[in-house]
């Protein structure tokens, strides 16, 4: 009965999207006001019966109805509870229940925090989402519907898989889903920006907070995946250049290139129309994605259970939706006009030039993951692009748009001068490089590349620190706290999100310059040494869970005779599946981390053993992390809360605008 | 002709690509070369480079080819089921190092333990292109009279491994 009533709620659910889809947006076009309401109730009917949805699978699953197809497939009676709900999105049709569940959440918070919009850009912008959402409702009820039933019922479920069954699938997949659909809300403010034809300084601003927030959040998702990789996989690898991992780069890159430019366009008018193709960009990198996974056009460790109706029918919605934007786009933006000049020396021109390099990246990483494709679609043969390719590609492109993050804040609008530019930065330049320099050769081992990302990462620190002292001279006097308090969050946001990406580069160029592994067979009471740590390996003993067994290795860790940590790293069985998991031990710490995973049993309790010494490793993603914090202060700034608490009449923030805000 | 048409264009031919791209199948593709004799090669070894290693060498016996590389994800997954066939005995493996570099190669298999025979190196990717080869891993029975009976693209896990490698591999070693 449950999992029907989840069923029907979806149809209904797809009724309210069409009238949400439709009446609004016909409503603003011929500013008829009752159409336009329609858009709110609309949404938040929408946001109900999906969440009912979404209950009802959710209950399916701790029930352990495995009368439901989908339930059969993904759970066991042995799965405990939290990875049986985390399983509602553990293969194609659930997480698509989660796509649309997250989409609704978005279009509830639109709808609540649009007060200050005007009525047809309201209506436009919960239109434009809900013809999103029937389409990926269309998309469940036709070929991936998770409540199809399962007669007879299947005495139990087929289990999760176990690389899934991690604390890690509990959080990463709903995080990296609000970035993803997020962006669709920038894609909306875009869409209905072009249909209604005032694309100006007033829709950046109130774009830019959306952004920012689904920015946040794919940043912390990406994070979150690669962290999942690092400690599930066993390998100790951090990002492998997998085409789902760079499905859910690209809409990221995208994303940080738009915030940049919207910045510019909300500031100086400037960037109208690219700022609208990006946005269009982020989204359609996010439906991309969708696709590149469920479609079974490429191979990947992350791929879906594949069929080809499912891809048939991604592809077609994302040409409809892709296609139709960027023709409305071609149609629309030649008419917007370009905002005010400005000299290539300038803050809107490094702006312009951290964009290009950007997309570059993007376009990069898109061809790189799409050239198999390619290549067979033409029958020119099957080759494959690994780390090769992407580290070749990416390192040139992102170290010059490095190099501008550090000195774009601190350049005018409209016009800086270069040598005076040179000026004020000449000590922070050579007080990075001489680090740069200094720290690899005093830790025992220089090489040019160590060295480069540590000037990109000193670099930027040292700017932010010119760049803070001198709006600090600037500022009427007072004492240093008081001064800096009356820099404006969104300021401390960019400050902090740069400094985030500086800690990130640390930690990547510590880890690729110093890693120390080895692999090494350890007999019981055998020790190994590794990084100045010493592991003493106390054999393995059997340990049962819920529905694995493992052997359990015990390895005692010292540093100069001090025992440090125990360490215990496992090797499990799971049952139902019948599949070897290896579950490394990792001892985090600010500086390193120590890392063993058991490989192999030999003969006599001896084992095969890997041992890594990481340092800085965690700094990846603290570094993701605090750039995500940069965007929440940001979007915390006054001028934002100001403007959700005015009504629309008193829109203008000209009264902060005066002040120096930058970002 | 507006630039502002340009995305739109671009986008057209993507997923012109996409579309033709769902009706392949990069897993399974390369079926054709099963059954077939496997593409001769005659390569340096990767342990001692003056040494070459030849597919004609390896006629009278069912062997494994595993294409492989320092720079790939997959090859890690599948590992440890590689090094359990090699303490096994139950079949050789041979490796083809493939668009790889020498050193790193080296270092990979010092590191983490070496499964094969001998190691051939495929640095510009002919060999590969030779089997169809679509991404690493990948890797081929073949049979003694050197024809290729299976392919399996993408690493090998243990119950591919148990249900379809391994009895395969009895059954050809009978003959």
């Amino acid at each position: 009965m449950i999992p029907e009533v989840g069923h029907y709620a979806l149809i209904l659910a797809l009724c309210v999207a069409v009238v949400q889809g439709t009446l609004p947006i016909y409503g603003a076009a011929v500013g008829n006001s009752s159409l336009m309401a329609v858009a709110k109730p609309a949404a938040r009917g929408q946001f109900l019966l999906v969440l009912l949805a979404f209950c009802c699978l959710g209950y399916a699953f701790a029930d352990k109805d495995f009368s439901v197809l989908y339930v059969a497939a993904t759970s066991n009676s042995q799965l405990p509870l939290h990875y049986r709900l985390a399983a509602i999105w553990g293969a194609h049709e659930g997480s698509l229940l989660l796509w649309m569940f997250i989409l609704s959440i978005w279009m509830v918070a639109v709808s609540f925090f649009s007060t200050h919009l005007p009525e047809a850009m309201r209506a436009r912008i919960l239109g434009v989402m809900g013809l999103v959402s029937v389409g990926f409702l269309l998309f469940m009820l036709t070929v991936s519907n998770p409540f199809e039933r399962l007669i007879p019922a299947a005495l139990d479920g087929r289990d999760l898989n176990p690389l899934l069954q991690d604390p890690g699938m509990v959080i990463h997949p709903p995080m990296l889903y609000m970035g993803y659909v997020g962006f669709s809300v920038a894609f909306s403010f875009a869409i209905a920006a072009l249909l209604g034809g005032t694309l100006d300084a007033a829709w950046a601003r109130w774009s830019r907070p959306w952004t920012t927030v689904a920015w946040c959040f794919m940043t912390v998702g990406v994070a979150m995946g690669s962290g999942w990789a690092y400690y599930e996989l066993g390998w100790g690898g951090w990002w492998f250049w997998d085409p789902v991992e760079n499905a859910s780069f690209m809409p990221w890159l995208a994303g940080t290139a738009l915030m940049h430019s919207l910045a510019v366009t909300d500031k100086r008018g400037g960037f109208k129309a690219w700022s609208v193709l990006l946005a269009i960009m982020a989204f359609s990198l996010s439906l991309l994605g969708t696709f590149l996974v469920r479609s079974g056009v490429l191979t990947s460790v992350h791929a879906f259970a594949t069929d080809p109706k499912r891809g048939l029918f991604i592809l077609i919605f994302l040409a409809v939706v892709i296609g139709g934007s960027l023709v409305l786009y071609a149609w629309r933006a030649p008419r917007v006009g370009l905002g005010g000049s400005f000299a290539l020396i300038s803050r809107e021109g490094m702006l312009l030039a951290n964009n290009v390099l950007l997309v570059a990246a993007l376009g990069s990483v898109l061809l790189g993951t799409l050239y198999p494709l390619f290549l067979d679609a033409l029958d020119l043969g099957k080759i494959s692009v690994g780390p090769p390719y992407f580290d070749t590609v990416f390192l040139p492109l992102m170290t010059p748009a490095i190099f501008l993050m550090g000195i774009g804040p601190l350049a005018q609008w409209k016009q800086a001068s270069l040598p005076a530019l040179a000026i004020r930065l000449r000590w922070a330049f050579g007080v990075s490089l001489a680090t740069a320099v200094a720290v690899p050769w005093l830790m025992g081992q220089w090489t040019p590349l160590i060295s480069l990302g540590l000037l990109l990462a000193f670099w930027i620190l040292a700017t932010i620190l010119v760049d803070l002292r001198e709006r600090l001279l600037q500022a009427e006097s007072g004492s240093v706290g008081g001064r800096l308090a009356t820099l404006p969050r969104a300021y401390w946001g960019m400050v902090v999100a740069h400094a985030g990406v500086a800690l990130f580069i640390v930690g990547v160029t510590m880890v690729k310059g110093f890693e120390v592994e080895q692999d090494v067979r350890m007999n019981v009471g055998e020790t190994a040494t590794l990084g100045g740590y010493t592991f003493r390996f106390d054999g393995t003993e059997q340990v049962n869970g819920p529905n694995y067994v493992a052997a359990r290795g015990t390895f005692h860790v010292s540093q100069d005779g001090r025992e440090v940590t125990v360490m215990y790293p496992e090797k499990r069985r799971y049952f139902v599946q019948n599949q070897t998991m290896t579950e490394a031990a990792i001892s985090p710490g600010l500086l390193r981390d120590l890392y063993v995973s058991l490989g192999e049993p030999l003969e006599g309790g001896a084992w095969s053993v890997r041992l890594y010494h990481k340092p800085f490793i965690d700094w990846i993603w603290g570094g993701c992390l605090v750039m995500a914090s940069g965007g929440i202060l940001a979007v915390s700034d006054r001028r934002y809360r100001l403007a959700w608490r005015r009504k629309e009449a008193a829109v203008p923030a000209t009264a902060q605008m005066a002040r120096p805000t930058v970002s | 002709m507006n630039r502002f048409l340009i995305p739109f264009g671009l986008f057209i031919v993507v997923v012109g690509f996409l579309a033709v791209g769902l009706t392949l199948n990069p897993r399974e593709l390369p079926s054709p070369l099963v059954g077939k004799a496997a593409p001769e090669f005659s390569l340096q070894q990767l342990h001692d480079p003056e040494k070459v290693i030849s597919s004609n060498d390896l006629k009278g016996k069912v062997w494994l080819l595993n294409f492989w590389a320092s720079w790939c994800g997959g090859c890690k997954e599948e590992h440890p089921v590689l090094i359990r066939i090699a303490q096994s005995g139950e079949v050789p493996i041979y490796g083809m190092d493939y668009k790889d570099q020498r050193s790193e190669a080296l270092a990979w298999l010092k590191d983490w333990g070496n499964p094969y025979q001998i190691v051939a190196v495929d640095e510009p990717g002919r060999v590969g292109i030779n089997y169809g080869v679509y991404g690493v891993p990948e890797t081929y029975v073949i049979d003694k009279a050197g024809v290729i009976r299976y392919k399996q693209i993408g690493p090998i896990r243990e119950d591919i491994l148990e249900k379809k490698i391994l009895p395969l591999v009895r059954e050809l070693q009978k003959q």
